[in-house]
């Protein structure tokens, strides 16, 4: 194994993948774990998880809306883009993303209409002139709202999240995968890759729901439902210790093994990676939140509800963080070494205005929620008749009886 | 004028002359080789991406026009099937001149910044070892001082491997990059989306994103020579004999002898990616 001389291949000076390229994995993450929320409900019929199943939905839905948008800005040739989808050279891992990407849009696209269906044609009743002609429309010409419609809606809807589920989860582990397989880099062959990237998406979309949600509740003055948060902590909680679990036993194997790509990622985490790696990922972005979540869900019975509420706030923030920062070490850490291992690249800050730079990535993560908005303005998340007609198909649980707001937000 | 109907697999400045000279004296060649490409598109079509053949239309293989200026062997016609290309570079012959990384980047208009091909200097004692290659060789090399006693030292050209199981054409997502029949792994510039999967997939770093054309960009072989019987042009200037290319399917030719009978190796063989730059003389320092 080379020492570190200082020497990196000529070619090596730049970053080449860069902020875009750690948006678009965090973006996904989004989109598939926001999806495992949602599914939870229609799949697994989780009742508590009722209040937040819509506003799953639909944070998926927003999310996936944009998650083009990062790679198109990275492309040398976005002009060329589609070539991605109508000349697929399918020995590469990135051509299947035109595949993965549409049907996975289908799918969620047919799950959301099913979803609203009823609301559609109620609005399209109500309305009038263009309001009603824009419902109409969306209605796509049926106009069936009878019981055993309803009834067929909602087994639809099942079936969509079930097939939803592993769609978003191939669309999201195939992005580790695009890593995963790159055998000249140490730092990312790792068969765990796609795991990892699996696992830390439905870290960052049950912490960004748990976010949302509270947020949502605090916006609209309606209460914020006990079990649905605790539930929520749990699950995190869970994904938390696998993701957690995978990253540290993946680097203490390499260092055990003292195998080849330990020379290259012991160098890395020693080294420009250490703050972010250690300190960012590791502790504040795992060990704390851990910490806060095991007292939410070991002491929940003796916990305040404006305590839980908190502790699972903070904890979702920093898994936010964590996540963000292990796409980062992953995709910008991985190319900081050169491939002649002896030496680094020129570094990596994004620029402030830069096409790829911190603006347009901060621009990228707030568009979803502009979305969002205007998708809560289209299709209600939260409205009366939506838990009214959930009331007619589920036997009510704890959660769903109270779920009911006063009043959408209008 | 039908030069200036090519498209253009190569950056083409405008205003450079030397670039027009050669384009005009190897557009016979030029045209055959974007026929070639067509072709291997098509191929790739028959193995697996049925619509790849709609969206690149097939180009046309123009009969070899004769221009008056080439040599008597260049006037064959070039039949890509009959070659399967080789490159021998002999470490210990080289003396670190960086006339090849000069030639490379007039030859084919290498942006600045980046090298198509570039020559290391090591400096090697059994305990440490230095490694440099200011501005990738290409004015040649100053003395280098370093804290420790050389015990050996030389230099070791490097290029693109022209890898027979290579990572980069298997990672681009839209066929951009290929094989020739030849064994070239060239870029379709004009197809090239510019993502740079293929950039992390070279082990070699022997690819990059030309800055200029915002596609992937690599060494050739200098293939616009090579349809046309010339070698490579860092092997036409090589004054020692270090860079060699030959025809494997010529069995009297220097370096298929060579690496049919030498002890000749391969950078990273670990890798597994058939490189087709074969090397004598190689340490273990190398990467």
């Amino acid at each position: 194994m080379p020492e570190m001389s200082g020497y990196s291949f000529p070619n090596d000076i730049h970053v080449t993948w860069s902020l875009m390229i750690v948006m678009y994995p965090y973006i996904t993450g989004f989109v598939a774990g926001a999806f495992i929320v949602t599914s939870l409900y229609h799949v697994f019929g989780r009742q508590e998880f009722k209040p937040v199943a819509r506003l799953a939905m639909a944070t998926s839905f927003c999310f996936l809306a944009i998650a083009t948008m990062p790679l198109l800005n990275h492309l040398g040739h976005p002009e060329r883009g589609v070539f991605v989808v109508i000349t697929p050279n399918f020995a590469s891992a990135m051509a299947g993303f035109g595949l993965l990407y549409s049907f996975y849009l289908i799918v969620l696209t047919l799950e959301v209409w099913f979803v609203y269906r009823k609301e559609i044609i109620e609005t399209a009743r109500r309305s009038r002139g263009l309001k009603r002609f824009v419902y109409a429309a969306l209605a796509l010409g049926t106009y069936d709202t009878s019981p055993e419609a309803l009834a067929i809606d909602h087994k639809a809807v099942r079936l969509l999240c079930a097939i939803g589920l592993p769609s978003a989860c191939m669309l999201h582990g195939y992005v580790g995968f695009i890593f995963g397989a790159i055998k000249a880099n140490p730092w990312w062959s790792t068969p765990l890759m796609p795991v990892i990237f699996l696992l830390s998406a439905a870290v960052s979309g049950i912490g960004l729901l748990i976010v949302l949600y509270q947020a949502i509740c605090k916006f609209r003055r309606a209460p914020i439902e006990a079990p649905t948060v605790t539930a929520m902590a749990r699950w995190l909680w869970f994904f938390l210790i696998l993701t957690a679990t995978l990253e540290t036993l993946e680097v203490i194997m390499l260092a055990y093994e003292k195998s080849e790509s330990w020379q290259v990622v012991g160098k890395l985490l020693g080294g420009p990676l250490s703050f972010s790696f250690w300190s960012l990922q590791m502790i504040l972005g795992s060990l704390i939140p851990f910490i806060l979540l095991f007292i939410v869900v070991v002491m929940n019975r003796f916990l305040h509800d404006r305590i839980r509420n908190t502790l699972t706030m903070i904890a979702s923030l920093l898994l936010l963080v964590q996540v963000f920062s292990m796409r980062w070490n992953i995709v910008i850490g991985g190319q900081l070494l050169s491939k002649s291992f002896r030496g680094w690249r020129g570094g990596y800050t994004p620029a402030l205005f830069d096409r790829e730079g911190v603006l347009v990535a901060l621009g990228l993560l707030v568009l979803p929620f502009v979305l969002l908005f205007i998708f809560n303005r289209v299709l209600p998340i939260y409205s009366a008749t939506a838990a009214e007609e959930e009331h007619d198909q589920e036997p009510s649980g704890p959660a769903s009886s109270e779920a009911a707001p006063a009043g959408g937000i209008k | 004028m039908k030069d200036d109907a090519i498209p253009s697999q190569f950056p083409v400045e405008p205003g450079d002359p030397t670039r027009r000279n050669f384009l005009k004296l190897s557009s016979g060649a030029v045209v055959l080789f974007m026929g070639g490409a067509a072709v291997a598109a098509g191929e790739q079509t028959a193995t697996g991406a049925p619509a790849e053949a709609a969206a690149i239309p097939p180009v046309p293989v123009v009969p070899v026009p004769k221009p008056a200026r080439t040599e008597g062997e260049a006037l064959e016609a070039y039949n890509w099937e009959e070659h399967r290309y080789a490159y021998l570079i002999d470490t210990a012959k080289c003396i670190g001149c960086g006339s090849c990384v000069r030639a490379c980047k007039k030859e084919n208009d290498v942006p600045d910044e980046f090298f198509r091909t570039w020559v290391e200097r090591y400096l090697v004692s059994a305990e440490q070892s230095y490694v440099d290659s200011p501005n990738g060789g290409l004015e040649g090399f100053q003395p280098a001082h370093v804290a420790f006693v050389p015990t050996k030292a030389f230099f070791v050209p490097k290029m693109c491997n022209h890898c027979r199981e290579t990572p980069c054409i298997q990672v681009c997502p839209v066929g951009a990059s290929y094989r020739t029949k030849e064994g070239a792994i060239l870029v379709d510039g004009d197809h090239c989306i510019g993502c740079g999967y293929c950039v992390q997939a070279c082990p070699y770093g022997s690819r990059f994103i030309n800055e200029h054309i915002h596609t992937a960009d690599k060494c050739t072989w200098c293939y616009h020579r090579i349809t046309k019987g010339l070698k490579p042009a860092c092997v036409s200037v090589c004054p020692t004999g270090t860079r060699q290319f030959g025809d494997m399917h010529n069995e009297t030719d220097p370096v298929r002898v060579a690496i049919e009978h030498e002890r000749v190796t391969t950078l990273q063989p670990h890798h597994l990616t058939e490189p087709q730059c074969y090397y004598l003389a190689l340490d273990k320092e190398v990467r």
